[in-house]
C-alpha cells in the first residue's frame, strides 16, 4: 500500500529559486504590474485568468490583472493589497517567488513582512502621479531591510503619453533620494503594466529606451552566495536530549546562518565564553557528514557536556569572535500602535536570543519621507526611524550589521506582537551598565535613617550577606538551604530562606521560560538588597546561576556581601563559588563549611 | 545547496522554532502527501524523533486506505497520535451526501467544528494505546496553543496570505488585515491568552517540491496518489464523497514529478477535484477564515 521510506534517492535537477518583492505607494500599480507578468509568461493555473474575467463580466465591472492576484474578498472591495500575497512565477532562467507588498501607509507592517524574505525588489512608482512620500518610505525601508538589488519601474507611461521627460524627472529626483540611503539601483525601467509594455519584452512604444524590460532584468539580479565566507555564526536554537529507544546523544541545534563548521572544530559559545570541540554532525536520513555550511539546520554533539542554554552563539575558535556587549547603539524602525518609550521593559529577539531590553537613549528621530531627522525626541512614535540606544542586563552576543547582518539585526515585541525592527551599528563593551546605573539611581533615591551599617552589625553581630546556593537541578540545594537556615538562626543568626525563587525562576530543565527568569533574577536582587540592607542574612538557592546572571545579582545585591555555595557541577566559568560541595550533600559537614567560611569572612562571635 | 536544501532547511528551523516556544504544540496530520512531509521534516528536525503530537481529524467519510497507512506508521514512527471526530454531527447526519447538508455545511462541522473542538480540549480526543494497536477516547485534554499546519502559499489565493507563523482568536477566526509582521525569520512566538499560532513550515513549498523531496527522501505515501493501473489517481486527498480522482497513468513518484512539470498538470490548479471549493467563489477562503486547513 506505501513505498517504503529509506535512504534518499539521487536528486533530480532541481531549479533556482529567488525571492523579489514589489513595493510602490498604493495605487502605482504593482498587484497589476505582477499579473500582468503571470499572464504575459504563461505562469497562471489553467482557466484561472478566464475565471477571474468571468467574474468580472458577472459584476459588470471591468476585467483588471490585479484582480489575479487580490483573490480575497475585502482587497477586492476595497481594491487594495491588504497583506503580502505570494505567487510563483517561472522565466527560463529561473523559478520566482514574487511577493506584492501592500503599498497603503496602514499596511507598512506588512510591506516590511514582504520585502525581508526577498532577495531583490521592484520599486513601482507612478508616471503620472511622480515620487510619493510612500516611494521615499519604501526606499528606506529597503535600505535598512538588507535588500541590495534594486529596480525601478516607472509605470503608467501610458497616461504620460510614453513622454521621456516624464520619465528622466521621476529618475533624476528618485536617484537622488536612493542614493542619499545608499541603494544604487540596478536600472530605472519606464513601463505599461497593464497595456504590457517593457514587461516582457521591450516596447515600440519607448523607443528612446534601449535598457532592458522588466522579465530580463528580474532575470539579471544574481542569486547571492550563502555567506561561507564569513566566520561561523550558529546561533544555538536548542539543546536537545530524546532519550527515547535509547538514544544517547546530546545535540545542539540551529541554522548555521555563516561561516563552516567541521567535526574536530573548536568551537566557542558566546556569551558564555565556554568551549568544546564538535565530536558528529547529526542528521536524520542521511549519510554521515564531517562537514556543514551556511544556511543548513543543523544538529551537532561536543566532546564535553557543556551546559548551555538556547540563545547562545556559536563561533568557531581562531575566527573573529561576536560583539559582547550590554549596551546596543542601533537603527530601528518601529510599528507599534503604542510609541516606544524609555523605562519600559520590551522583548528582544536577536537570532536565537531572547533578552529584556531596554530604550534608554533616542539620539535621533528621522522622518523617513524627507530624510530630515529631529533630535530631542522623548518618544519613537509609529513608522518612525530612530538611532537610538538599546540596553539590556546580561551581555548579548551580536554582530555589527555592516558585518555579519544575520546576527546584526533584531525585532522586539510589546504586548504579544513584533513591534519594532532594527540593525546594530555599535556595540559598547562595557558591561552591567543597566544594573550599575540601576544602583546609582537607587542608591541616590534611597533616603537612609540615622543608623549606619555598622550599628546594625554591632547589633546582630553579623554582616548583611545575602547566600546563595547554586548548581543544578536536583542536587538537594533546597533541602541543604533550609538546614543552614535552621542551624544558624538556633545559633542566634538573624537569618531568612526565601523559598519562591525556583518556582518563580522555572527549573533548570525548562529553558523556555528563560525570557521571564531574567526579570525574575532581577527581582530577586531587589528583594535581596532590602534583607542585606536590613542586616540579614538571606538564603535563597537559583538553579542554573550563570556568570552574568550572578554579575546582575551581585550588582543589585550591593553594597552588601555576597556568598556563593554551588552544589554538584558548576554552571560557572568566569566567576567562581566561595564553596563547591559535592552532591549529594553530606549535610552536617557542609553546614558546618558554610557557617565556618561566614564565621572568617564575616566576623560572627 | 539547492532548492529542496534550502526549503528543508527553513522548514526545519520552523518547526525547532515551534516546539521551542509552544509547550502546548501539536501538527495536524491529515495523511495526505504534504502534511506527511512536514511528518517527515519533524523527523529530520528532531534527529529521528517526534515530539510533537500528531492530530488527524477523521470525518468518518475518509478513503478506507487512508486510515489503514495513518495507523500502520502510527505505529512503525512510534507517533503520539491523536484523533478527533464531530460525534454528534456524525450521529445527527449533518452530512453530505447521505445526509441532509451541503457540501460546505459538512465540511464545516465535520473538520472545523472537529477540529477547533478537539484542539480546545472541549471534544474528546482519541489517542492510540501503542501496546495494543488501539485508539482509547479521553475528555478534558489541555488546549493547544500551537498548532502545526501543511498549508502551501501556491495552493490558492487565501493561503498565499499566510505568515509562517499566524495568530488565531479564540474562535479560530483569522484578521487576515491585520497580522503580525514577520522578519529576518523572526516570527510571532509570544501570544495573548486565549489565542492560538497556526504553524506553516510548507509555506513557500509548491506542489513539485513536495513531489521531488517525496522523492528524494524516499518518503512513503498513501498508495491513492498512484496509478493502480485504471489510468485514474488522486492528486489531492479529501473525503471519499467530494474529492474525485483524476485521469492519470503516473504509477511513481518520478511520473507524476514529469507530469507536474511538463504533462497534463503543470498548469491545472491542484485542488481541481475538490468540490467544496466551488460552491461559491470564496468557498476555501470562508472556511480557512472561520479555522479550515
Amino acid at each position: 500500500m506505501a513505498v517504503e521510506a529509506g535512504t534518499k534517492s539521487p536528486a533530480a535537477e532541481v531549479r533556482e529559486r529567488m525571492n523579489i518583492v514589489v513595493i510602490g505607494h498604493v495605487d502605482h500599480g504593482k498587484s497589476t504590474l505582477i499579473g500582468r507578468l503571470l499572464a504575459d509568461t504563461g505562469s497562471l493555473p489553467q482557466g484561472r485568468l478566464a475565471l477571474v474575467q468571468e467574474q468580472c463580466r458577472r459584476n459588470a465591472k471591468p476585467f483588471e490583472y490585479a484582480f489575479l492576484l487580490d483573490a480575497l474578498k475585502d482587497e477586492q472591495a476595497q481594491g487594495i493589497t491588504i497583506d503580502t500575497a505570494r505567487c510563483f512565477f517561472k522565466s527560463r532562467r529561473r523559478d520566482y517567488i514574487i511577493i506584492d507588498a501592500p503599498g497603503h501607509m496602514e499596511f507598512l507592517k506588512n510591506m516590511i513582512s514582504g520585502a525581508a524574505r526577498a532577495e531583490a525588489g521592484l520599486l513601482v512608482i507612478d508616471a503620472k502621479e511622480g515620487v510619493q512620500e510612500n516611494s521615499r518610505r519604501h526606499g528606506y525601508l529597503m535600505s535598512l531591510l538588507g535588500i541590495r538589488q534594486i529596480a525601478v519601474c516607472v509605470n503608467k507611461m501610458d497616461l504620460v503619453n510614453f513622454d521621456q521627460r516624464v520619465f528622466e524627472a521621476i529618475r533624476t529626483e528618485y536617484a537622488a533620494f536612493l542614493e542619499q540611503v545608499g541603494i544604487r539601483p540596478l536600472g530605472f525601467l519606464p513601463i505599461s503594466a497593464r497595456e504590457g509594455d517593457n514587461l516582457v519584452a521591450r516596447s515600440d512604444r519607448m523607443p528612446w529606451y534601449q535598457g532592458p524590460a522588466v522579465l530580463e532584468m528580474v532575470d539579471s539580479f544574481a542569486k547571492e552566495a550563502a555567506p561561507t565566507d564569513k566566520p561561523l555564526r550558529l546561533p544555538v536554537q536548542d539543546i536537545y536530549k530524546f532519550t527515547e529507544h535509547g538514544d544517547e546523544r546530546r545535540i545542539i541545534a540551529g541554522r548555521i546562518e555563516t561561516g563552516t563548521l567541521e567535526v574536530g572544530d573548536e568551537v566557542v559559545f558566546y556569551p558564555s565564553g565556554k568551549h568544546a570541540t564538535v565530536t558528529s554532525i547529526e542528521e536524520f536520513n542521511a549519510p554521515p557528514r564531517r562537514r556543514v555550511e551556511a544556511g543548513k539546520s543543523t544538529g551537532v554533539t561536543l566532546s564535553t557536556q557543556l551546559y548551555l542554554r538556547p540563545g547562545e552563539l556559536m563561533g568557531k575558535a581562531g575566527e573573529a569572535p561576536p560583539r559582547v556587549s550590554s549596551r546596543l547603539h542601533v537603527t530601528l524602525f518601529w510599528l507599534g500602535r503604542q510609541p516606544m518609550i524609555k523605562g519600559k521593559r520590551y522583548k528582544m529577539k536577536l537570532a536565537s536570543l531572547r533578552a529584556p531590553v531596554w530604550l534608554t537613549e533616542i539620539t535621533s528621530v528621522l522622518d523617513a519621507t524627507n530624510l530630515s531627522t529631529y533630535a530631542n525626541r522623548r518618544q519613537i512614535e509609529r513608522h518612525d526611524v530612530a538611532e537610538c540606544v538599546l540596553e539590556t542586563f546580561k551581555p548579548v552576543a551580536c554582530d555589527l550589521a555592516t558585518g555579519i547582518p544575520q546576527t546584526g539585526r533584531f525585532v522586539i515585541i510589546d504586548n504579544f506582537e513584533i513591534a519594532g525592527g532594527g540593525i546594530i551599528l555599535r556595540a559598547d563593551e562595557a558591561a552591567n551598565t543597566l544594573a550599575q546605573k540601576h544602583v546609582e539611581a537607587r542608591e541616590k533615591a534611597w533616603e537612609r535613617s540615622a543608623i549606619v551599617p555598622a550599628q546594625r552589625q554591632a547589633k546582630y553581630h553579623q554582616r548583611g550577606t545575602l547566600v546563595v546556593v547554586a548548581g543544578p537541578v536536583g542536587t538537594g540545594k533546597i533541602a541543604f538551604a533550609k538546614a543552614l537556615e535552621e542551624h544558624l538562626f538556633q545559633g542566634g543568626r538573624q537569618v531568612y530562606y526565601l523559598g519562591l525563587s525556583n518556582s518563580l525562576l522555572g527549573f533548570g530543565a525548562d529553558l523556555k521560560d528563560q525570557f521571564e527568569r531574567e526579570e525574575y533574577l532581577r527581582r530577586l536582587g531587589e528583594v535581596s538588597h532590602l534583607f542585606t540592607d536590613a542586616g540579614l542574612i538571606l538564603i535563597t538557592t537559583v538553579s542554573d546561576l550563570d556568570d552574568d546572571e550572578l554579575d546582575v545579582l551581585d550588582t543589585l545585591n550591593r553594597p552588601s556581601d555576597l556568598l556563593i555555595i554551588n552544589v554538584g557541577e558548576s554552571r560557572f566559568s568566569r566567576r567562581q563559588a566561595d564553596l563547591n560541595l559535592d552532591a549529594p550533600i553530606n549535610t552536617p559537614l557542609a553546614i558546618e563549611r558554610a557557617t565556618a567560611l561566614l564565621a572568617a569572612r564575616h566576623n560572627l562571635p | 545547496m539547492d532548492r529542496l536544501d534550502e526549503l528543508e532547511s527553513q522548514s526545519i528551523f520552523i518547526l525547532r522554532e515551534a516546539y521551542r516556544e509552544f509547550k502546548q504544540l501539536v501538527m495536524l496530520w491529515s495523511i495526505g502527501k504534504d502534511s506527511t512531509v512536514l511528518l517527515w521534516l519533524a523527523r529530520k528536525a528532531f534527529f529521528g524523533h517526534v515530539p510533537i503530537p500528531l492530530m488527524h481529524i477523521d470525518t468518518h467519510h475518509k478513503i478506507p486506505e487512508m486510515i489503514a497507512y495513518r495507523d500502520r506508521f502510527a505505529m512503525q514512527w512510534k507517533l503520539n497520535m491523536i484523533v478527533g471526530a464531530n460525534e454528534q454531527a456524525l450521529e445527527a447526519g449533518e452530512t453530505f451526501p447521505a445526509g441532509h447538508a451541503t457540501r460546505l455545511q459538512c465540511c464545516t462541522v465535520l473538520k472545523t467544528d472537529a477540529l477547533r473542538r478537539t484542539l480546545s480540549g472541549e471534544g474528546p480526543r482519541w489517542i492510540l494505546d501503542h501496546a495494543t494497536g488501539k485508539y482509547v477516547k479521553t475528555v478534558g485534554g489541555e488546549p493547544f496553543t500551537g498548532v502545526i499546519v501543511g498549508a502551501r502559499a501556491d495552493e490558492e489565493g487565501s493561503r498565499s496570505k499566510e505568515r509562517y507563523f499566524s495568530a488565531r482568536d479564540k474562535q479560530s477566526e483569522w484578521d487576515i488585515a491585520d497580522q503580525p509582521p514577520e522578519l529576518w525569520n523572526q516570527f510571532k512566538t509570544d501570544f495573548a491568552p486565549g489565542t492560538h499560532v497556526r504553524v506553516h513550515p510548507l509555506l513557500d513549498w509548491t506542489e513539485l517540491n513536495v513531489w521531488e523531496y517525496i522523492g528524494r527522501e524516499n518518503i512513503p505515501v498513501v498508495s491513492l496518489y498512484f496509478d493502480q493501473g485504471k489510468g485514474v489517481r488522486y492528486r489531492s486527498l479529501g473525503c471519499g464523497p467530494c474529492t474525485k480522482p483524476v485521469q492519470s497513468t503516473a504509477k511513481t513518484v518520478a511520473e507524476i514529478i514529469v507530469e507536474l512539470q511538463s504533462g497534463k498538470f503543470s498548469n491545472i490548479a491542484e485542488r481541481s477535484g475538490r468540490d467544496q471549493d466551488k460552491e461559491d467563489g470564496y468557498g476555501l477562503e470562508t472556511l480557512r477564515r472561520d479555522g479550515y486547513m
